[in-house]
């Protein structure tokens, strides 16, 4: 081990003792995205006015459990953690004061525990590793979210953080990190499932001496906070992959690149670059090495194109985010013309775990085709909606629904899903059994995508749905190729059309020859893939279409008055 | 985190204060690469919107020209070319809030507002815009008041928000 690494361990390690055993308690608030909209910052405002000096609160990413927020995690010195679920401001200072009085939980508010030893007076409270939300994760790149405060890198090292950078520096050549990552079998994780020990493999040995690893933190997608979810709850998880990244690929220069206005993964991602420098984990002579790297957070505008991956580029050269033509390909020639990689958060993230435990060690999560895990975000009609991250194939669409996030609300049926971002549509029924892996849905109509599956229920229209899903399209196309640009806005109205019951007996046809006509005259993906949710809806719900169209009634009332709020526009 | 205060809507700086304030907000750019949409970043984070101003002293700070910048502004959905109002409201459209009832939750802020689609009230103090995707999707149907998300919504929990910001 190199000095400068074991004084940063001996250091961060001290620091975490007397965080979990000194001589305060300790109180973690999940305060992600999903913790701020559930109103944990009020929650965390509350408790540290009340407990002043005699408690240290801090604020911690979401665990994922979104259902449960917002989660306060309260820790005697030594002693195990109680996590306390939906405890609002209104009486979060009560149920914390009295357990910290007391040194006894409280069993009626108390969600699960996690630790050595049952802490006192619990009575049946489950275990948090029991959860049936956690108990069928194996998480990898979400490892420490909720266990660490994602602002301070010491928490990061003190828990094995920056283990995997400082072994590749020490006992690995650039060669034998990138030989580490092709034998793991990692696939991209934004969606196109590409695999990333080759696609570094274009990069590595390219002889220029300015070389861009690019991490693509846009997530566009309407359903998937996963990206988010890392930079909220570890940012050095993802930085520490990036870094591997370049030495793997013999890179100079790395990029976040995040869209403006999500404050904490922008505020995160920041502070970690920040600190990294610090500690000498960036810039010059990592580590004592010989290799140097340099990482910046780049912005975007609001545009969801801006995540293809040439329009990205254009986007961190202050342009219109608007796809380049290939070749050249970014490996030859990308962010400002010099040879680059793009790399989504979680695939960057799940570097870390395969250099510290061996490529093996990855292999042996998930299956044979997609190793690793899929971290899911199931939003939608479900009971326990949020973040989760399970092992490749290893639950179906209908068991991740049941089993983990709950079931259907309300004790209804789940009539579909909708994966892989709004450019897939809605799958019925006979979809419901397929397990979760890049190839298992990607032959169906759907795609894993980037991890995010809205669940519908029973009153859920399926021409409803599509609507806003092509809305969505329609308003994000970049403009730059017109079957994509006009087809959406056509597509829009017909659909719109048909939800109002005034479609015409050729507008499914009609639909069909626009689709066909932006799949060969698009640039990319965005109006390629434009007919995709259409496709999908009138091969599983072709009923709900007519009954639009033969009966002039939604078959299920969600259309109501046929009037659908969205902002409509073409971008000049 | 952004507090969201902003100038009331009644005392619009000068043309020169605006240029002063654009200068300044460009020149404060810390990150190693500043661009053309960097730039027009930082200006509207320190102006909640791009003056006519912000754009030609962007093409000055960047040697682009007032046409370039233009391209990059009117392309990114974020940028606004008027003063906002004291307050914004985010209402988030994309599929988890819309099959949360997310629609429903969009009619009352119209009516409580007062508007039929994103802009400014009549008396021009709250901005509403419809977001894709705030990223709280498993706290649908979510809105955000000045960036702050608030989850769980329903049309009154809604209006209850709305009303506290006109009483504001």
């Amino acid at each position: 081990m190199s000095v400068a690494f074991a004084e940063l361990r001996q250091k961060a390690e001290a620091e975490w003792q007397s965080l979990i055993a000194g001589d305060r308690p300790w109180i973690r608030v999940g305060l992600g995205t999903s913790g701020e909209a559930a109103g944990a910052e009020d929650a965390y405002d509350a408790l540290t006015e009340a407990l002043g000096s005699d408690a240290r609160v801090s604020f911690v990413g979401s665990m994922g459990l979104c259902y449960a927020e917002p989660l306060i995690d309260v820790q005697l010195p030594g002693a195990s953690r109680v996590f306390y679920n939906n405890l609002g401001a209104d009486e979060v200072v009560d149920v914390v004061s009295s357990h910290l009085k007391s040194g006894r939980a409280d069993a009626n508010r108390a969600f699960a525990w996690h630790g050595d030893e049952r802490p006192e007076g619990l009575g049946a409270i489950a275990r948090l590793s029991e959860l049936p939300t956690i108990q069928p994760q194996t998480r990898l790149a979400t490892r420490l979210a909720g266990d660490i405060d994602p602002r301070d890198l010491s928490q990061y090292i003190a828990n094995g953080g920056y283990s995997a950078l400082e072994k590749a520096l020490e006992d690995m050549d650039p060669a034998s990190v990138l030989d580490e990552v092709k034998n793991s079998g990692l696939r991209g994780r934004g969606g196109a499932a590409f695999p990333t020990g080759v696609k570094w493999g274009f990069l590595a040995p390219n002889p220029a001496p300015v070389k861009y690893v690019l991490c693509n933190c846009e997530e566009g997608d309407p359903g998937a906070f996963n990206d988010k979810g890392i930079l909220e709850s570890c940012p050095h998880t993802l930085l520490e992959g990036l870094i591997l990244a370049g030495y793997a690929t013999n890179s100079s220069n790395g990029v976040i690149f995040i869209r403006q206005g999500h404050t904490l993964p922008i505020e995160n991602s920041r502070k970690a670059v920040q600190d990294a420098y610090a500690a000498g984990l960036l810039g010059q002579n990592i580590l004592g090495s010989d290799f140097s790297y340099d990482v910046e957070v780049a912005l975007t505008g609001d545009s969801y194109v801006a995540g293809e991956e040439t329009a990205l580029m254009e986007a961190i050269e202050g342009k219109r985010s608007q796809p380049r033509y290939r070749p050249p390909f970014p490996a030859a020639a990308g962010l400002w013309g010099k040879p680059s990689n793009i790399n989504n958060v979680k695939t960057l993230s799940y570097a870390p775990t395969i250099i510290r435990d061996g490529a093996d060690a990855f292999k042996g999560v998930g299956i044979e085709s997609t190793s690793g895990t899929a971290i899911l975000c199931i939003t939608g009609a479900v009971n326990r909606p949020g973040m989760y991250e399970v092992a490749m194939g290893s639950l179906t669409v209908r068991q991740a629904v049941e089993d983990v996030a709950g079931g259907i609300r309300d004790g209804k049926t789940m009539k579909l899903f909708q994966a892989g971002g709004p450019l897939f549509g809605p799958i019925g029924e006979e979809g419901f059994d397929t397990p979760i892996d890049f190839d298992s849905i990607g032959q169906t109509t759907g795609s894993l995508g980037s991890g995010g599956i809205i669940i519908g229920d029973e009153d859920v229209c399926a021409v409803n749905l599509v609507r806003n899903l092509m809305s969505f399209n329609q308003f994000e196309s970049c403009g730059k190729c017109f079957p994509c640009r006009l087809g959406m806005t056509h597509m829009v109205e017909t659909l719109e059309r048909i939800s109002q019951n005034e479609g015409r007996e050729d507008d499914l046809a009609l639909m069909e020859r626009m689709g066909a006509s932006m799949r060969m005259g698009s640039l990319c993906g965005h109006g390629q893939l434009g007919y995709n949710p259409v496709a999908s809806a009138l091969k599983y719900f072709e009923p709900d279409f007519r009954s639009h169209m033969d009966e002039k009634k939604c078959p299920t009332g969600a259309c109501g008055d046929g009037s659908m709020v969205t902002p409509t526009r073409t971008r000049p | 985190m952004s507090d969201g205060t902003k100038p009331a809507s009644d005392e619009l700086p000068s043309s020169d204060e605006l240029r002063d304030r654009s200068r300044t907000a460009l020149q404060s750019q810390q990150q190693p690469t500043v661009t053309v949409l960097s730039s027009l970043i930082a200006v509207q984070d320190a102006l909640h919107y791009i003056p006519d101003e912000a754009i030609e002293e962007t093409a000055t700070h960047m040697k682009s020209t007032i046409n370039d910048v233009w391209s990059v502004a009117s392309f990114y959905t974020n940028f606004r070319f008027t003063p906002p109002g004291d307050h914004t409201i985010d209402v988030c459209w994309g599929p988890s809030c819309h099959l949360n009832g997310a629609q429903n939750v969009m009619r009352r802020v119209h009516t409580e507002l007062g508007v039929e689609e994103e802009g400014e009230t009549a008396d021009g103090k709250l901005t509403l815009r419809y977001s894709t995707c705030l990223g709280a999707c498993a706290l649908a149907p979510v809105i955000a008041v000045d960036h702050h998300m608030k989850g769980r919504m329903s049309p009154d929990s809604a209006a209850a928000v709305v009303d506290e910001l006109k009483g504001a």
